[in-house]
């Protein structure tokens, strides 16, 4: 058996177009819900570590639900369960402009969202509770202290295992082509699907996956060295 | 200023203050010490809400701490408190430091905070170092930040908590001299210390506490010239004779 290799199906140009639209709805679906994700983690990570039970319990029941159910499932949740709940108007208009994007983008924001909460909570908890109280004699307002001193500290503190994790979402964003949202690996599989030439087609996937992982991971260091706090983890210069 | 009556607060089923009566003047220094676990440090939280207590009454300037309709926030704003770890906020420089409640507490342009936060850094005594970030501040360096943020709003009386007691021996007299200057301006000032030098040199008052009590309330030369407790007398004998 003699596999002949044929890298030219990657190069004509309806395959080009495919791989280009793959990476930019990936980039576009992974972009949206990263920012999904992050309000949502930093809105649950920050009610999770106040005083007040009630807000508390209700950021915990959100963390549990999402993170406790399989993406895939998420995905079909929101693409075949919610729309039909939704007003008839809304419906036609998402039916109209993409339902499987909005529900693809959907679901993987709320799912990493549960889990950016947990990072950027332990973020939080890494910091001395005489940081916030500091704060608050100042006469800032717990709001206020959590906007200007501890969610600034706390999201520093969390690059490193944010960058893996975003990582994560990125990678997770290939679960949508379960429901016909046409990323990158759905448009592998669909190079493959027209030319029957699976292994060149998943290379490309492969390496164009790799290298957005690895941009990101760069960029994101970076961002680390750029926002680190003198003294602390990250920083480059700690002498007094 | 300050007043304490019969003030009760628990921790679970710890009794950590117990009775508390106390009457604080406007431009009194009152040092208050006594071994740990005494109550002092809760004592002066208390003060600012930091906080509550389960039975008595706390009024500020007037102002009662169990009052519904309390502005706690204003009432913070007015009470300077410096914590024994400094607690400044490291991702910031020290003018930012002090500038960030002026300017989103009491919506001083930035400008006019700066302005404030440049003249509070040369009377701690260290005017060149605006753009330093804690990390790189010596200790003493940090608590006197510290001091001049708090300073920044222009309070009207100050709370310490063990200034001194994360620093090294020999940054503590920079320190305390910045809060015997502040003293000598006429602040209102309680000082949970056990710098008993500062107590004699610049206290209106001692205030010994143990175990959850004020056990002595009285001026510095009695209190080191004859204190009435015998709990009083052990305590000071440990810490004068170290």
């Amino acid at each position: 058996m003699t596999y002949q290799f044929d890298w030219s199906v990657l190069l004509s140009a309806q395959a080009r177009q495919w791989l280009l639209q793959g990476v930019a709805t990936t980039l576009a679906i992974s972009a949206l819900a990263w920012l999904i994700a992050l309000a949502l983690g930093i809105l649950a990570g920050a009610l999770r570590s106040l005083k007040f039970a009630p807000l508390r319990m209700v950021a915990a029941a959100y963390v549990e639900f999402f993170r406790n159910v399989p993406l895939l499932v998420w995905m079909f949740f929101w693409y075949f369960a919610v729309p039909p709940l939704l007003p008839q108007p809304v419906q036609d208009w998402l039916y109209d402009h993409g339902a499987e994007f909005a529900a693809g983008t959907a679901a993987l924001g709320v799912y990493h969202g549960a889990r950016f909460s947990e990072m950027i909570r332990a973020g939080i908890q890494a910091i001395p509770k005489t940081q916030l109280e500091a704060a608050l004699s100042t006469g800032l307002s717990t709001a206020q202290a959590f906007r200007l001193v501890i969610l600034p500290i706390a999201l520093r503190l969390i690059v490193p295992p944010l960058t893996n994790e975003t990582l994560n979402l990125l990678k997770n964003s290939s679960v949508a082509l379960t429901i016909g949202v046409a990323e990158l690996t759905f448009q592998t599989r669909q190079i493959e699907t027209y030319t029957a030439r699976a292994f060149e087609a998943l290379t490309a996937g492969t390496l164009i996956y790799l290298i957005l992982c690895l941009t990101i991971a760069r960029v994101m260091a970076r961002v680390e060295r750029r926002f680190a706090i003198p003294g602390m983890v990250g920083s480059v210069e700690t002498e007094h | 200023m300050v007043e304490f009556r019969n003030v009760n607060k628990w921790f679970g089923k710890l009794h950590v203050l117990k009775d508390i009566d106390l009457r604080i003047e406007r431009g009194e220094v009152v040092v208050v010490c006594g071994p740990s676990g005494s109550g002092k440090s809760t004592l002066i939280r208390c003060v600012n809400g930091l906080e509550a207590i389960q039975s008595g009454e706390i009024a500020v300037d007037g102002k009662r701490l169990s009052d519904p309709g309390l502005d706690l926030r204003a009432l913070r704003a007015e009470t300077g408190f410096v914590f024994q770890q400094f607690n400044l906020y490291p991702h910031l420089s020290a003018m930012e430091n002090i500038v960030l409640a002026p300017m989103k507490v009491r919506r001083l342009s930035r400008e006019a905070a700066e302005k404030r936060a440049a003249e509070l850094l040369a009377r701690v005594g260290i005017p060149d170092k605006a753009d330093a970030f804690p990390a790189n501040l010596s200790g003493g360096q940090q608590q006197r930040v510290a001091i001049a943020r708090a300073l920044a709003m222009q309070p009207k009386i100050m709370l310490f908590d063990e200034p001194t007691s994360a620093l090294d021996p020999e940054m503590i007299g920079e320190v305390l001299d910045t809060m015997t200057d502040l003293a000598r301006d006429g602040m209102t000032m309680i000082v949970v210390t056990h710098e008993m030098g500062f107590a004699r040199r610049v206290a209106s008052r001692v205030v010994f506490m143990d175990e959850g009590r004020i056990v002595e309330d009285t001026k510095p030369e009695a209190f080191f010239a004859a204190p009435q407790s015998e709990r009083a007398q052990q305590f000071l004998s440990k810490i004068l004779t170290r």
